[in-house]
């Protein structure tokens, strides 16, 4: 996996090449029961309650924490190409989809060569508070939560320093 | 509030001095000299920045040098890792559904 913080275009790009057909890692992506397998990083569990996959449709989850706490998000799918691409903003809410703003916009790119489907992964922020909800997104712990206050201030610092970070 | 190391980093006149001071430990009139702002506003970057623990006053003499804490910038590649690390348990769960995917469609084709 390679993992780029990039200070300039205030992104992470994230890339990751899997062992499968590009159809199978997009069903993976783009169907809620799919998606519910293996969007949540463990021990957090993925669980999606509506989901309308195209332009202007989104789809509406919660992270499940271990005790059964719940932190709802919407995506909204603001951009589709079959097979190769599709985007979506991102916003945390409450249960019934009121969204927190800011958010932050995603783009999720899919090539094949070979048996091998390359999936590339670049998330925008605008600002710092929106770094902060992917952040959280992620299933922080209490503990860590409070480190968690600046990406943004983060980005600036490793641009400067080596600007990357892969494995 | 208490100060962290983020913000340390989070302005480009720190993130400067933090630069210059990791190569060797200056005093406040050495620094100054490479800005073109005010002694003042550099001496105010100097505290917050020390207020982060990731500066630290020696008296030498008559001079205040200012020594970077290395240990403590190691906390902003901790906090990174733990990012990096959401991505690596999503994508071995997305490597396993797709393996399942797989064998179910072979089955399917068969």
């Amino acid at each position: 996996m390679e993992f780029v913080v990039n200070k300039e275009a205030k992104t992470v790009e994230i890339t990751k090449d899997f062992d499968a057909p590009r159809d199978l890692v997009w069903d993976a992506y783009t169907k809620p029961e799919l998606l519910d397998k293996w969007w949540a990083p463990k021990p957090l569990t993925s669980r999606t309650t509506a989901m309308d996959f195209e332009v202007g449709g989104r789809r509406f989850y919660a992270m499940v924490m271990p005790d059964g706490q719940e932190r709802w998000a919407v995506q909204k799918y603001t951009s589709i190409t079959p097979k190769s691409n599709f985007k979506f903003f991102n916003a945390f809410s409450d249960e019934n989809e009121n969204l927190q703003l800011p958010g932050s916009d995603w783009d999720f790119n899919f090539t094949e060569s070979g048996d091998k489907t390359t999936v590339h992964v670049a998330i925008y922020n605008e600002s710092l508070e929106r770094m902060e909800r992917i952040m959280a997104d992620g299933g922080f712990q209490k503990g860590t939560e409070a480190q968690l206050q600046n990406l943004e201030e983060l980005l600036n610092k490793l641009s400067q320093q080596k600007g990357r970070a892969s494995e | 509030m208490k100060r962290d190391v983020f913000q340390a980093i989070a302005d480009p006149t720190r993130r400067a001095i933090i630069a210059l001071v990791a190569l060797q430990a200056m005093t406040p009139n050495a620094l100054a000299e490479h800005f073109s702002t005010t002694r003042q506003a550099v001496s105010k970057h100097l505290r917050i920045i020390t207020e982060c623990e990731l500066l630290t006053p020696e008296q030498r003499g008559r001079e205040i040098y200012y020594r970077l804490e290395i240990d403590k910038m190691k906390e902003i590649d901790e906090w990174l890792e733990q990012y990096r690390q959401i991505w690596e348990t999503r994508f071995e769960q997305l490597g396993e559904v797709l393996d399942v995917m797989k064998k179910e469609k072979e089955k399917g084709d068969k």
